[in-house]
């Protein structure tokens, strides 16, 4: 007889089950607000996720229908929260211990005023570091200390403005649907030319650091959001002509950055969206090296500094604008990766023509989809969030020792003067002290 | 109820999230998996997946007989409607296979050109690899390195031939979570190394295959439940696309994979 009675054990299941069941309450008290609120708004779009799933399930890409569903609730509940113009359902990306479900977001405009803030408080507390530097000089001159690093880091490259470029889109994240979505932050171009050299598998928690070389400045929430933004800006795709600039002078501006849906917009047959990749233009501007849509100059920054002015611009090298593709490229102007082309294009079928969709698989992100039928198209990635090398990946190797100080006469090594140089130059000198001796009428220095 | 002698892959949530077979596919896909068996005298058939080349895929399907240790027979199909025998693979296929890189053409007769190193590459003409058996020869090892069974689904006789446990009612929650519950579908390796104390608990019948605990890197699967706990599902972080899926308490278990054919060297740099 075993007098110690069983712990009753709440399966995770259970919980999981609650979770589910909370995506399904519909909010019934909040009828009359939700009115209101579509009036001012505007109804905010809610991406047709199963639609979305049905198309790419004829090309063996996508979820389990039960979880399709749930995203699509889980945005639905996105939406009710955060004040949203437009909604996306990006992608999942697999992680070691959980994974990530990814929408696209974009958001009203409410956000400057909160942005502003941080800013300024930023900048507020470098302005107080620097008179506490001040003093703290001060205090050391008495001190002998050690010569100073004339090391000077390169010039920070400002991360482009919430709404443009890589910043685009805002991207909400959660492990599963039914929890609560989580906003990355922006990226920085620092972490997006970081993300460029490390690959790593994410853990699927947002605050676990990324240990890497070179090592990665943030945690794995900015790691994830420069991998989405690397992703977005090579891989979403629509078919050439959905999209047209606004004005036809932007075309030639390198700033083009808006584009509208044309509404006369005549969608190719399916087959031919397959045979020629001409038929696809990417609709996200690509991510020059220096981690920005936009080329900035990293030396007009230092122009604030009235001390270092004049020692950066010397050493600063002219850097090259760059210049990225255009908008509204075409993706058969990708280049391939020796052999292997950017992008295999297939219909879903090939038994039942009039119905088949053309699917579009990145062989440079590898998990990148995008299908396209009639007027509907959309891009999707699942995957493990990596980009695709065919050589191994190799870690960046540390840079070089920094030379301690440069070499001069004064210190270089040399062979010490023979017997007969010395007496040479000191015969050499006493003839000059004679003359100096002579020249002069006051005797005035000493020896 | 006797089990289906094809094992139907259930579509959980994400198993791999480019894992389902094309609609158009799959009703082709086990129509001609029954012939198999009364053709090549299996007793058991499965799909085993699907290898994404870069112009086409590879479907593979699997099938065994009485003895489940020994050797596979493969076929393969790029449509899912025309399956052709693989032949087994042999030492140099395994070899030439692990110097190819890059995807899978989706060509079964596109030759690879290799590089030889050492003294023979000057009297020998550069060897030139076919894509079928590099085919053959990847799937070999996947199965090798990779292939898993939850422990206790599989029994040894004690005249050495490997059946299926028909006792065997699903690993429990708490095993379900930990490496040491799914062992290799192969020759084991690390056996004979353990220490007697640890040999003294196996259970001969059992415990005759090499788990996934010591496995070279550690931390080289991922395990996840989803659903709540109602599925387990195991990763390969070396061979990226392998998933394994076994829901606790019942009977089903399996593993399919879906990707590029190609083996993950950078796996030390990503963990």
């Amino acid at each position: 007889m075993d007098t110690l009675r069983d712990e009753h054990l709440i399966p995770p299941t259970f919980q999981a089950a609650v979770k589910y069941k909370a995506l399904f309450i519909k909010e019934g008290g909040e009828e009359e607000e939700e009115d209101d609120l579509e009036e001012e708004m505007g109804q905010p779009s809610l991406p047709n996720v199963m639609e979305t799933a049905f198309y790419f399930e004829q090309a063996g890409i996508g979820l389990n229908k039960d979880e399709s569903y749930y995203i699509f609730l889980a945005l639905k509940n996105l939406i009710n929260v955060q004040p949203i113009q437009t909604c996306r359902f990006w992608g999942k990306i697999l992680g070691l211990e959980m994974n990530y479900i990814i929408a696209e977001v974009q958001l009203q405009e409410v956000e400057e005023d909160e942005e502003i803030a941080e800013e300024g408080e930023e900048i507020v507390g470098e302005g107080e570091k620097e008179d506490e530097a001040e003093e703290e000089d001060e205090q050391k001159e008495k001190e002998a200390e050690p010569p100073k690093s004339t090391y000077k880091p390169p010039p920070e490259i400002p991360k482009e403005a919430n709404g443009t470029g890589t910043n685009k889109y805002v991207y909400f994240v959660c492990n599963e649907p039914g929890n609560p979505w989580v906003k990355l932050p922006p990226v920085t171009p620092a972490q997006i030319v970081c993300a460029r050299k490390i690959k790593k598998f994410f853990t699927g928690r947002l605050d676990a650091p990324v240990v890497s070389f070179p090592p990665f400045p943030g945690n794995e929430a900015n790691y994830l959001r420069a991998q989405i933004a690397r992703i977005s800006a090579g891989t979403h795709v629509s078919p050439t002509g959905f999209y047209q600039f606004a004005n036809e002078d932007e075309e030639e501006e390198e700033g083009a950055d808006t584009y509208e849906e044309n509404t006369e917009f005549e969608p190719p047959p399916v087959a031919e969206m397959v045979e020629s990749l001409a038929t696809w233009a990417h609709h996200v501007k690509g991510i020059l090296k220096q981690g920005r849509c936009v080329w900035i100059n990293p030396s007009q920054k230092s122009e604030e500094n009235d001390e270092d002015e004049e020692e950066e611009e010397e050493e600063v090298e002219e850097e090259q604008e760059e210049r990225g593709p255009p908008l509204l490229t075409l993706i058969s102007e990708d280049e391939g990766m020796k052999d292997i082309p950017a992008w295999t294009a297939q219909t879903s079928t090939d038994l039942i023509p009039q119905y088949s969709v053309a699917i579009l698989r990145s062989n440079r992100w590898p998990g990148a989809y995008a299908f396209a039928s009639g007027r509907k198209f959309e891009n999707i990635y699942f995957g493990w969030g990596h980009k695709y090398s065919p050589e191994n990946h190799t870690p960046e190797l540390p840079p070089p020792a920094q030379a301690e100080f440069p070499s001069g006469p004064g210190i270089t090594e040399t062979v010490d003067p023979t017997v007969e140089e010395e007496m040479a130059f000191k015969a050499a000198q006493e003839e000059a002290l004679a003359e100096a001796e002579e020249g002069e009428d006051e005797e005035g220095e000493d020896d | 109820m006797k089990p289906s002698p094809i094992r139907r892959v259930p579509t959980f949530s994400a198993c791999a999230p480019s894992s389902q077979v094309p609609l158009s596919s799959s009703g082709r896909r086990f129509s001609p998996l029954i012939n198999f068996m009364r053709d090549y005298r299996f007793e058991r058939v499965w799909f085993w997946g699907c290898i994404q080349g870069v112009r086409g895929a590879y479907y593979i399907a699997e099938g065994l007989g009485p003895d489940r240790a020994a050797p596979r027979s493969r076929l393969y199909s790029l449509n899912c409607v025309d399956w052709s025998l693989l032949t087994p693979a042999t030492k140099e296929m395994l070899a030439l296979a692990e110097q190819v890189k890059g995807r899978f053409q989706g060509d079964p007769s596109f030759e690879y050109g290799l590089l030889l190193y050492g003294l023979f590459a000057e009297e020998l003409d550069l060897p030139v690899m076919k894509e079928e058996a590099r085919l053959i020869a990847t799937i070999e090892l996947i199965d090798r390195e990779v292939g898993i069974v939850p422990r206790g689904a599989f029994v040894k006789t004690p005249l050495g031939a490997v059946h299926e446990n028909r006792h065997f009612e699903g690993l429990s929650l708490a095993e379900a979570k930990k490496l040491s519950s799914y062992f290799h579908l192969t020759k084991p390796v690390n056996l004979k190394n353990k220490t007697l104390l640890e040999k003294a608990d196996l259970d001969p019948s059992t415990d005759f295959l090499d788990s996934l605990e010591h496995d070279i890197p550690r931390g080289s699967w991922s395990i996840q439940l989803e659903k709540g706990g109602t599925v387990v599902v195991l990763r390969s972080l070396l061979w990226l696309g392998l998933t394994f899926y076994h829901v606790p308490m019942t009977k089903q278990f399996g593993y399919v994979y879906f990707g590029t054919g190609e083996k993950n060297l950078d796996l030390p740099f990503m963990l």
